[in-house]
């Protein structure tokens, strides 16, 4: 444990896109390395369709599970509009990682609300680090687009310096041994995006 | 051994330390996942209920005959439950017995906020409030040892976020031997005729003193003092929430023992102190007792008595301040309102039903509750679970009663049926309504994430179960205008509504197609061997851009921004078809 400083890490997307699995993981390596670590989620409805977040919070002791305002260390989001939504959460000088994919809500598909096309550009004249990643295209190009979560993944370990815990112990012992190898290359594809 | 748990898992991994044999539960946000781990500990008997009442009957039964029990059910569960847990602290236990109750500041997935401590004193049965998920664990087993020692169920109050939080857990192991005690005859203790729950009522009044005296000695209730001339009095989440604003500069009461409250240790707490904060979510009770003993403090006058009381809440309350955050053009952001899955089979029910006249739609509580909203505008109400057919049956005799022609369409899902909804179409047949009642029957209890019912063929732990047929239980209850049908065929829907509207006398469908995010059992493969096998694909040169299709409502549909044309998104579609139906020029198709 290099830093004792509590540390906040919010994943955010459309309900199952997979935002849990990717947490779960990262909370796994975080207790490993010796973290006090909470990790909070909402369940049940707004899961169909909705915006989702995880919230994970790690460092020497943490008592809340959620994330306030402003605070936010990084931000992944797994769909553009989704990023724009929480931003308010992030820290003034915070990271931004964002994958480059749109899901359009139900009032765009009804045509009552325009999905900007310029959020990205909303982001980074705003934040001072946004980083956009086509994770849903490099999940594809691995031959399995389910990855796309845990190519995020890779860009929080990268982005948090979080490089030295056992990533590959931690994807062994969690995921189905069918699913490992595609999830540890999606991890080095995530590290090499940031 | 560490483990990183959300709070339900760490109720779980109490329990099963604490020897519990049976547990019994109907699935709620957010205390679904404790039956749902709980049917992976092979030494313990879980299974879903029918309903909370069910479940906490059955708990209680296990109780009586001598071994622990648990049941669990989310905050509006426990009205549901009411019934028997408020004579069941008059009989007291055999073996222990913990009632969890989920509750919801903030409402994230339920109908309403309230506030279940208050059960603790209509019912006086004592009542714990973990704070982490290390506590829930280590509270769980105290609680088995309250509940014999003192003769008495115990509520196990959490809320959203800690049951739904994850932190580090301590875990042993079960203890050897399960505790068990002998079954014995005793109808002066177990048999609540007036004569017997007169004596039972003066016992319950003698076991209330006991356990405040309990309250003032327990470590459950603890005070940190950190010198300070303020002091926070708090409980349950609300103390994590605390800690993280105020951190060692304020004096703690952190109240794990919540009912009885310990009035002597809040008395010495607050004696001295400058400024006395009561941080509690929903109702002021903590601080009525506070206030009572004739402290002044700073409560629902300085925080809301409504939603979480999560820390940034408490800094802008005590403070006046928050985290600097970031401006950018909110304007920008669409909501993103929960929606009905690309390929949800009751997607063809709305779409047709919305398009009705003069009806009035009395939902219930599920996914399908989602029809309220854009595209469909199809249920007009929506209050408890199973009330669907009775608020229908209710409403019918009104517009009779008034002279008027509106009809009603009841609208429930299969484990909303078995819940409480037989008893709603009892009165609609009994009584005779002309309602139309609508079971969507999906095979599975699905909003809470899939949880097996008593229509779906498997128990809780996935081994077979006899699946009873919603048909044949509507038959039984003397039902006599039936009809199964598929609704992903819309020109089915549409006569069968239209059938059913041109009765003079109650009817029922059932609409019968899995759920597309269910894991199929060997029943549903025989029984739907095409379900969610194909993909639908727009033929951009037939497509006019009329956006017809998107009136079905389906998150897999948009249109090109460049082209104008309807696109459907491949990711999302399982081909069920109904976007198919209502393109006016034949544009959608399958995918080869």
């Amino acid at each position: 444990m290099s830093d004792k400083r509590t540390k906040n890490i919010l994943l955010v997307g459309v309900g199952g896109q997979g935002t849990i699995l990717a947490s779960k993981l990262l909370t796994l390596g975080l207790m490993e390395e010796g973290y006090d670590v909470k990790m909070s989620e909402i369940h049940g409805m707004s899961q169909r369709g909705g915006s989702v977040s995880s919230q994970v919070r790690y460092g020497e002791k943490v008592w809340s599970p959620v994330i306030e305002k402003g605070s936010a260390d990084m931000i992944v989001s797994f769909e553009k509009m989704e990023a724009l939504r929480w931003l308010e959460y992030l820290k003034k000088d915070g990271k931004v990682v964002v994958n480059n994919h749109e899901m359009m809500p139900m009032p765009v598909i009804m045509g009552k609300a325009d999905y900007s096309p310029d959020i990205i550009k909303e982001m980074q004249d705003n934040c001072k680090d946004v980083t956009v990643v086509n994770a849903t295209e490099e999940a594809v190009k691995l031959g399995n687009g389910k990855v796309m979560n845990i190519i995020l993944l890779g860009t929080i370990i990268k982005a948090m310096g979080l490089e030295d815990i056992d990533w590959n112990k931690i994807v062994r012992e969690n995921v189905k041994p069918a699913f490992v190898e595609d999830n540890l290359k999606a991890i080095q594809v995530g590290m090499s995006l940031v | 051994m560490k483990k990183l748990m959300t709070g339900n898992e760490a109720l779980v991994q109490g329990a099963w330390e604490a020897g519990v044999l049976v547990a019994s539960a109907y699935p709620g946000t957010p205390s679904t996942e404790i039956i749902e781990n709980m049917s992976a500990r092979k030494e313990i008997y879980s299974e879903w209920a029918p309903n909370e009442k069910v479940a906490m009957e059955a708990a209680i039964g296990a109780s009586i005959a001598g071994v622990r029990s648990l049941a669990a059910m989310k905050h509006v569960g426990l009205n549901v439950a009411a019934d028997p847990l408020f004579t069941f602290v008059y009989t007291g236990v055999n073996g222990g017995m913990v009632v969890v109750t989920a509750d919801e500041p903030g409402q994230h997935s339920s109908q309403n906020e309230q506030d279940n401590r208050n059960y603790a004193r209509a019912a006086m049965i004592p009542m714990m409030e973990p704070a982490t998920s290390a506590e829930a664990k280590d509270f769980m087993k105290e609680a088995y040892e309250i509940s014999e020692r003192f003769d008495t169920p115990v509520l196990m109050r959490m809320t959203t976020r800690a049951c739904h939080s994850k932190g580090l857990v301590e875990c042993g192991d079960r203890v050897e031997k399960a505790p068990v005690k002998p079954y014995e005859k005793n109808a002066k203790k177990y048999v609540m005729v007036p004569a017997n729950a007169k004596v039972r009522r003066v016992v319950l009044a003698e076991r209330m003193k006991q356990l405040e005296e309990f309250s003032e000695q327990t470590p459950l209730n603890f005070v940190e003092d950190n010198g300070s001339k303020v002091g926070v009095i708090t409980s349950g989440m609300c103390y994590c929430f605390a800690k993280e604003v105020f951190g060692d500069g304020v004096n703690y009461l952190k109240l794990g023992f919540t009912y009885p409250l310990p009035q002597k240790k809040i008395a010495e707490f607050c004696k001295g102190l400058d400024t006395i904060y009561v941080i509690e979510e929903n109702d002021p009770l903590i601080e009525a007792e506070v206030q009572r003993l004739g402290f002044e403090v700073k409560g629902k006058n300085t925080f809301p008595a409504y939603d979480e009381l999560t820390s940034d809440v408490i800094r802008k309350c005590v403070h006046g301040e928050e985290f600097e955050t970031i401006d950018y053009d909110k304007a920008k952001v669409v909501p993103r309102p929960p929606a009905l899955c690309a390929g949800c089979p009751h997607r063809g029910f709305f779409y047709e039903l919305g398009k009705r006249k003069n009806v009035m739609v009395t939902g219930d509580i599920g996914c399908y509750t989602l029809g309220f909203a854009e595209p469909y505008n199809a249920i007009d109400s929506c209050v408890c679970m199973g009330a669907a057919f009775s608020t229908g049956h209710g409403a019918a005799k009104a517009f009779e009663q008034k002279g008027e022609d509106t009809r009603v369409v009841g609208v429930m899902g299969d484990s909303t049926f078995f819940h409480t909804g037989i008893n709603s179409l009892t009165e609609c047949l009994y009584n005779n309504s002309k309602t139309v009642s609508v079971i969507l029957d999906n095979r599975i209890t699905g909003m809470t994430g899939h949880q097996e019912n008593p229509g779906s063929g498997k128990h809780a732990d996935g081994s077979d179960a006899t699946a009873i047929d919603i048909e044949t239980v509507c038959r039984a209850l003397g039902a006599k205008n039936i009809r199964t049908i598929d609704p992903n065929n819309l020109t089915l829907m549409r006569e069968t509504l239209d059938w059913a509207l041109g009765l003079d006398e109650p009817s029922v469908i059932i609409t019968k197609w899995p759920c597309v995010l269910k894991k199929f059992s060997e029943d549903d493969k025989a029984k739907f061997p095409t379900a969610y096998k194909t993909k639908d694909v727009v033929d951009t040169d037939k497509c006019i851009g009329c956006k017809l299709c998107l009136k079905t409502g389906c998150p897999a549909l948009y249109i090109d921004r460049e082209t104008k044309k309807a696109g459907i998104d491949s990711l999302q579609c399982v081909g069920c078809g109904v976007c198919e139906q209502v393109c006016p020029k034949q544009a959608i198709g399958k995918e080869r």
